[in-house]
């Protein structure tokens, strides 16, 4: 180090000589940061400019307040540390600290896959899909053309004139289309398609694309719309909208079923939703609302969730320490074991041994669902093939703690090589006179170990060991590729938490995947999560005083 | 490291090695002394190793037969009977696997080469500024740290929207909309590692530079990074291999094939467990943990140092 000291001062005074020719704000540094100011500042006007364009205006105002941050930071003789903040703290708090306020924030609404949106979306949409045959319309003759793999019907209205319309586009007059007998024969632009067109297409007749074709017959939509009858191609019926939104009331009129006669829902504006004595209506999705703690206090009163809840969070602390513990006293013990120069190979064997450190995590895991599987997994067919009567283990699964018990052991060799190269560097970091000293006051050599060694370890590993205990406890491509969090419950699917979720898996699962998305539920876990770990990671570092020395 | 060194660590398996045994009589009770002494000092040692790298390397051994064993993905038998690079001709036929293998080393690298620029930065801001809350932004980091990104990928998706309406090149199926959102938890993750290791660069030697009328920045990129190259290199081999693994908001922003990362690929080759392509998945994962394999050994001498000196602080 000290050599290194005066080599570089003695190139510091050369370079000291060289540059103080130049004034000191215009050497070449300064030109270099102009350039990439400027640059920024471009960029940053650019979509300054966009922003404005599209109407977002919060980015617009964020955008503002960066450049101005930036330009002062950069100009100003004052705000030296800044300097070497702001690039990565503008990232930060985007990408970091706003998603995470934003997290909070719809942890407190019921946006989901049935509230997406707002409520005018939600009821156009219900409108819109709500269908019902309106038998005071008589049935028309229609022709089925198509244009550009797109389909489109004409027909004959009641004025006499030939019309033409396609899927959410109007029927319009088309003065060129061909009339005979009451029946458009021919369009310019379109080519006319008839049943047997659609012979020999996987012989049912009717086609997706015909089957869904749906044209309004006027731009409102209570006018309703026309749909080519299944049974027949040149039969169109004039479908109504079942449902109607009566603004008086804000309720949904829901004439769509025959049989039940009119229900009426009404807008429940605390909840999201249309409903009719607490049902929500069954064929659309309600709208966004903040809804306030509810999403906590389904996570932890709501019987369907926080039984499960309570599991995952177990499993997760559980899995998290045992982690932290197999591959820490593994590493450990290969650290105490090789230790040591005299042994021959050393270095190759450290190559080897670390090896599944630089194996990708996520590949690791996938391989070692192939390796374990039951069936024609390596594992049980050819490790632990040999062994006469051994019928194969389903390690993944079968039962939950077997599954668990796996789980571990995968980490564990995903695991050791980082706590066998951190126990190794604390080792040779501690102070050979305090030992030294320990041996000669009488410390017999398990003694030293337990009273000096562990303990000094201890003090420069534990803040390791918490950051190891945090990113297992979100380890999710552990989980979710090799268990997919299985095995799952009986009865249940696989979108349904399993035995080895973690809670990240579970937010995956209530956010990612299942059939009816709950972001509001998925973000309220993700907020308890960071909680826990927050409040787990601050204590113990207090308690290590690791915090104490970073102030 | 000599002998002394070793007990002196305190290691109790060595125990009482250094105590020093009875004088042996013959040229033969010597020799078996000698031996037993070898035994219980080195040689245990080397059957713990070998039985250890066993350990370590099985899976990737499997993984290699499986890649270049067209039959053996589904009923591994055997070992290295068959030689083919059929799953290598499938693999490169069923999807851009090189187009994704360059998107996965590009968003690694470009997100490594960022982080370290930025997180270095940041660190040398902490560490040799006093600064009205300098404490207070550190504490909020160590917090801001625990919150993976990952758990945030509702609101990720959210930003992602409305952002790619100002800037396309931040919006969906970008990878420089990845990129962006890695460099944000660029900070968080490695300012700690960074902090820890240049606290260990003696002040005095800024304050000389200073004297010599060196100025910050000067001193910051012509002395400091080189004094913590090896936290460097580390910070961004950690980087580099976390986004080679990022899954979640890889698969939630790149929605194109020709424009996914590995983790994506990889995983859609077999996350279907009715029809999961193993021989494909092997060649695959065999191409793509090259890269990673040689970066780490050719690291290697740095990561020690740098893992523990975050910690340790020397």
């Amino acid at each position: 180090m000290s050599k290194q000291t005066t080599v570089d001062r003695a190139e510091l005074k050369r370079r000291r000589e060289a540059t103080q020719a130049h004034a000191r704000a215009w050497g070449p540094g300064f030109f270099v940061k102009l350039i990439l100011i400027a640059l920024v500042d471009a960029l940053g006007l650019y979509g300054l400019w966009m922003a404005w364009q599209t109407g977002s205006t919060a980015i617009a105002v964020i955008m503002a307040v960066l450049l101005a941050v930036v330009n002062w930071v950069y100009f100003s003789k004052r705000a030296l540390p800044a300097k070497y903040l702001v690039p990565g703290m503008i990232f930060l708090l985007i990408f970091q600290i706003y998603v995470m306020l934003n997290t909070v924030f719809v942890s407190f609404t019921n946006y989901g896959d049935r509230h997406l949106g707002t409520k005018e979306d939600a009821i156009a949409a219900i409108v819109r899909n709500s269908q019902l045959l309106d038998l005071s319309q008589p049935t028309r003759d229609i022709t089925l053309l198509s244009k550009g793999g797109a389909y489109y019907l004409a027909y004959v209205n009641d004025a006499g004139e030939a019309v033409v319309g396609g899927q959410d586009q109007p029927f319009a007059k088309d003065d060129a289309a061909q009339v005979a007998g009451g029946v458009v024969t021919e369009v310019p632009g379109y080519e006319v398609k008839r049943e047997a067109d659609f012979e020999g297409m996987g012989g049912s007749l009717p086609t997706k694309p015909v089957e869904n074709l749906k044209v309004p017959l006027a731009d409102d939509p209570e006018a309703g719309s026309l749909k080519v009858m299944a049974t027949d191609f040149a039969k169109g019926q004039v479908y109504k909208p079942g449902v109607t939104y009566d603004e008086q009331t804000d309720s949904l009129i829901d004439n769509s079923d025959l049989a039940a006669g009119v229900v009426i829902y009404k807008a429940n504006n605390q909840t999201g939703q249309f409903e009719h004595n607490g049902d929500r209506y069954p064929r659309g999705g309600g709208w966004k609302v903040t809804i306030g703690f509810k999403n906590y206090v389904k996570l932890f009163t709501d019987p369907s969730i926080s039984m499960t809840f309570g599991k995952v969070f177990l499993w997760t602390v559980v899995f998290a320490f045992l982690s932290v513990a197999t591959t820490f006293f593994f590493g450990l013990l290969l650290a105490l074991a090789f230790n040591s120069e005299r042994i021959r190979g050393q270095k190759i064997y450290r190559v080897l041994m670390i090896l599944p450190y630089a194996f990708p995590g996520f590949m690791a895991a996938l391989l070692f669902k192939n390796l374990l599987n039951r069936d024609y997994g390596v594992i049980n067919n050819v490790i632990l093939g040999w062994i006469p009567g051994f019928e194969g283990i389903d390690w993944l699964n079968g039962s939950t703690l077997m599954a668990q018990f796996t789980v571990i052991m995968v980490n564990l060799w995903l695991g050791y090589p980082y706590m066998f190269l951190v126990c190794t560097g604390a080792l040779q970091s501690i102070p050979g006179d305090i030992l030294e000293s320990a041996r000669v006051d009488g410390a017999g050599p398990v003694k030293r170990f337990t009273k000096i060694t562990l303990p000094l370890l201890f003090v420069s590993v534990a803040p390791l060991l918490i950051s190891s205990f945090a990113f297992n406890f979100n380890n999710f491509n552990l989980i979710y590729f090799l268990t997919g969090g299985g095995p799952v419950p009986p009865g249940g699917s696989a979108d349904d938490p399993g035995g080895t979720d973690i809670m990240i898996s579970m937010v995956y699962k209530l956010a990612g995947v299942g059939e009816n998305p709950d972001y509001g539920l998925a973000t309220a876990l993700s907020i308890v999560i960071f909680l826990v770990v927050g409040l787990i990671a601050v204590y113990s570092f207090r308690k290590t005083r690791s915090l104490e020395d970073v102030m | 490291m000599t002998d002394a060194e070793l007990t002196d660590n305190g290691l109790p398996a060595a125990g009482g090695a250094a105590e020093t045994p009875p004088p042996p009589r013959t040229a033969a009770d010597r020799a078996k002394a000698s031996r037993r002494a070898w035994w219980r000092e080195v040689g245990w040692r080397h059957i713990v190793a070998v039985v250890v790298s066993l350990y370590a390397i099985f899976p990737l051994v499997f993984v290699i037969n499986m890649a270049v064993d067209p039959n053996a993905g589904l009923a591994s038998q055997s070992l290295f009977q068959n030689f083919s690079l059929q799953n290598f001709r499938d693999l490169f036929a069923s999807r851009p696997f090189g187009q994704q293998l360059l998107n996965t080393l590009i968003v690694g690298g470009v997100t490594a080469i960022g982080t370290v620029l930025m997180g270095a930065a940041a660190a040398y801001a902490f560490s040799r500024f006093r600064f009205e809350g300098r404490r207070f932004t550190l504490t909020f980091l160590l917090v801001v740290q625990m919150f993976p990104q990952l758990l945030a990928f509702v609101a990720i998706f959210l930003l992602v929207q409305s952002l790619g309406e100002v800037f396309p090149v931040l919006g969906m199926n970008h990878l420089s909309t990845v990129i962006a959102i890695y460099l944000g938890g660029a900070l968080g993750v490695n300012t700690f590692l960074m902090y820890g290791f240049f606290n260990t660069v003696p002040i005095s030697l800024d304050e000389a530079a200073k004297l010599d009328g060196a100025t910050h920045a000067q001193i910051y990129w012509t002395i400091i990074l080189r004094m913590v190259s090896p936290v460097l290199a580390v910070v961004g081999l950690l980087s580099f291999i976390s986004s080679f693994s990022e899954f979640v908001i890889a698969r939630l922003v790149l929605t194109d094939p020709e424009k996914w990362t590995l983790a994506v690929s990889l995983y859609d080759l077999v996350g279907n467990d009715r029809n999961p392509y193993w021989g494909m998945f092997a060649a695959g994962a065999v191409i793509s943990a090259l890269p990673v394999l040689l970066l780490f050994l050719f690291l290697q001498r740095y990561i020690v140092s740098g893992l523990t000196a975050g910690a340790v602080k020397g």
